[in-house]
């Protein structure tokens, strides 16, 4: 798609809207965290990544993996701007029958690979594909997000040594790094350190960046194509709710819908 | 299969399966550090490329399996039964509700397990498994039914829990009734007309020889090997219900929510007829010899036949 800067951060301002618009539809949700996200999966969709809206299960697309599956309005959000989803789409979020389920689910929605809701699966299962990918000598890319407080699951750490072991250089992981999870900030709930460090230490290549810098979320994908001999992690620090600022940096909205006069608000900050 | 004149483990035959399939580039095998144990060291021995190693680490490895069948493959993943468990969450969120076609093979299943004590002695693998929409629930009884069974998977559409055990036993079919084998489908090894006992695994081989006990006094006993746990064969089984109006059912397994579970929801909704369950009675296992702790816990051959004899006598 290759999309310049500046449509980019218009095409993330739409989704913000949208995101806000369905966690407020339904009176439910996960704005927080698809917020402080949907940077870098607008740089993803709208940058780089090999998909087709109308073949959505092409075999040789490139895989987007949602580990943190709550943040489905950041998902569904993008997946609209790129053909995937309509309007009647966004407003099936959390109902039944709905394409748009709680969580990302690929049974439900076109476009998503990997049904995550369950913290600390997708890296396994990206590495699971990049594997394939390489067996079947493509150029295809798997691309996972993870949550900061999601690196806290053990399964997390089983999959960053199994892609060193196996050298898997067509994978990238983004550590969505807001610092806050489900009950309060990480630090409170169990201390991060210094995650690009434990990164580093089992092999990976590893850049931090800005993730609501649309210049540095381009670089930074375009970086993670060029790294070679085993695989990359962006760590991107985000702030949680960004974009509306009752929700920035409040764990309040972590999983937690606006009421009438906060949605106007937002909506006005947003416009 | 050339006979081992001791008999065969089904774990054999699962490694001697995944031999079978070495032509074929869309089988990949994955491993968690067990191998040698479940036999998936065979394949690896041929085809390294199409063989992924992901040590002690059983919850990457479900997930990993998954991409892989997402993106065409046909992943046969294995260790040891108890240590699947540890992945039950990522089986049932990442591969079930999905409906992903991974084939998760747990060996050195059950009490038959022995001297490893009870922390290795899976006793609950099938109940979990069978608990799960869009599973495939197997257990085989010898290396020659694992070896058909496993190659019955290839084709197999939704994804799976095979459990094999880890010692051998003798064998209950050639070749040629190994053929016969269809997932889903239990395999009538004798038929009689007074008591039905249906069992799996290693237990097959006891409900045999309980057989041949009640013939000398007697009873004339059905045997089904019940290699499918789910989907049950519940038309055999309603129809064993019917036929002799008394069952047993045995396994190396708890006999809460297993072979033994699944029978009793059968009848209880088909048609109610006095059913006997020989298994583990809700307790851990020990340290011990295979058919020690099967005597110690009661799930010997003279056991099966005095639980048909209490069967016949509710009727």
């Amino acid at each position: 798609m290759g999309l310049e800067i500046p449509e980019l951060e218009s095409m993330a301002k739409r989704c913000r809207r949208n995101i806000v618009r369905m966690v407020y539809g339904i009176g439910a949700g996960h704005p927080g965290g698809s917020l402080s996200a949907i940077d870098m999966l607008t740089g993803l969709y709208g940058h780089r990544l090999r998909v087709d809206s109308d073949n959505p299960k092409w075999s040789d697309r490139d895989r987007f993996i949602m580990s943190k599956g709550h943040a489905s309005p950041g998902v569904y959000s993008i997946l609209h701007e790129r053909g995937f989803l309509t309007e009647d789409d966004l407003a099936s979020f959390r109902k039944l029958g709905g394409s748009c389920q709680g969580h990302v689910d690929m049974k439900w929605c076109p476009g998503v690979d990997f049904s995550a809701g369950s913290l600390g699966m997708g890296l396994s299962f990206g590495i699971g594909c990049s594997l394939a990918a390489k067996l079947d000598g493509s150029d295809r890319t798997s691309w996972v997000m993870l949550g900061d407080g999601e690196l806290q699951e053990g399964q997390v750490w089983e999959g960053v040594m199994s892609a060193v072991h196996h050298e898997i250089d067509n994978l990238t992981v983004i550590v969505d790094r807001n610092g806050i999870q489900n009950d309060d900030f990480c630090e409170t709930q169990m201390r991060m350190f210094d995650v690009s460090e434990k990164f580093a230490s089992f092999g990976w290549a590893v850049m931090e960046i800005d993730g609501h810098d649309m210049a540095q979320v381009v670089d930074a994908i375009d970086w993670a194509d060029q790294v070679k001999g085993g695989p990359a992690c962006i760590v991107m620090h985000t702030v949680k709710g960004k974009g509306v600022s009752y929700m920035e940096n409040n764990p309040k909205f972590h999983g937690a819908a606006p009421n009438e006069e906060q949605f106007i608000l937002a909506m006005e900050e947003l416009s | 299969m050339s006979a081992p004149s001791g008999g065969g483990a089904s774990r054999d035959g699962y490694g001697a399966a995944l031999l079978e399939m070495l032509d074929d580039d869309k089988v990949v095998v994955l491993e968690a550090d067990l191998g040698k144990s479940t036999k998936s060291c065979l394949f690896r021995a041929e085809k390294p490329s199409h063989t992924v190693s992901l040590g002690i680490a059983e919850q990457n490895m479900m997930l990993v399996a998954a991409g892989m069948s997402t993106s065409g493959y046909v992943p046969f993943a294995s260790t040891f039964a108890i240590f699947t468990e540890r992945g039950f969450e990522q089986v049932r969120n990442g591969i079930a509700r999905p409906n992903i076609v991974v084939h998760l093979c747990g060996s050195h299943g059950g009490i038959h397990t022995g001297t490893d004590g009870s922390s290795a002695q899976s006793i609950e693998d099938l109940a979990i498994y069978r608990t799960l929409p869009n599973m495939t629930v197997l257990h085989p009884c010898d290396d020659v039914s694992a070896k058909a069974l496993t190659l019955a998977l290839r084709n197999h559409d939704r994804p799976s829990y095979m459990r094999t055990a880890r010692n051998k036993v003798p064998r209950s079919y050639s070749d040629e009734s190994s053929n016969e084998l269809k997932i889903g489908k239990g395999y009538v090894h004798r038929t009689g007309d007074d008591v039905a006992i249906i069992a799996c695994g290693v237990m097959v081989n006891e409900a045999l020889e309980a057989a041949e006990m009640l013939a000398k006094s007697g009873i004339q006993a059905t045997v089904v090997d019940m290699h499918t746990i789910k989907p049950l064969d519940t038309n055999l089984v309603t129809e064993l219900a019917k036929r002799c109006g008394a069952l047993v059912t045995a396994e190396d397994h708890s006999i809460i929510g297993g072979l033994g579970g699944a029978v009793a929801e059968c009848l209880v909704s088909h048609y109610p007829v006095p059913l006997e369950r020989i298994g583990v009675q809700d307790r851990f296992g020990e340290s011990g010899g295979s058919d020690e702790l099967l005597e110690m816990l009661n799930m010997k051959a003279k056991n099966i036949a005095d639980a048909a004899q209490r069967a016949i006598s509710r009727t």
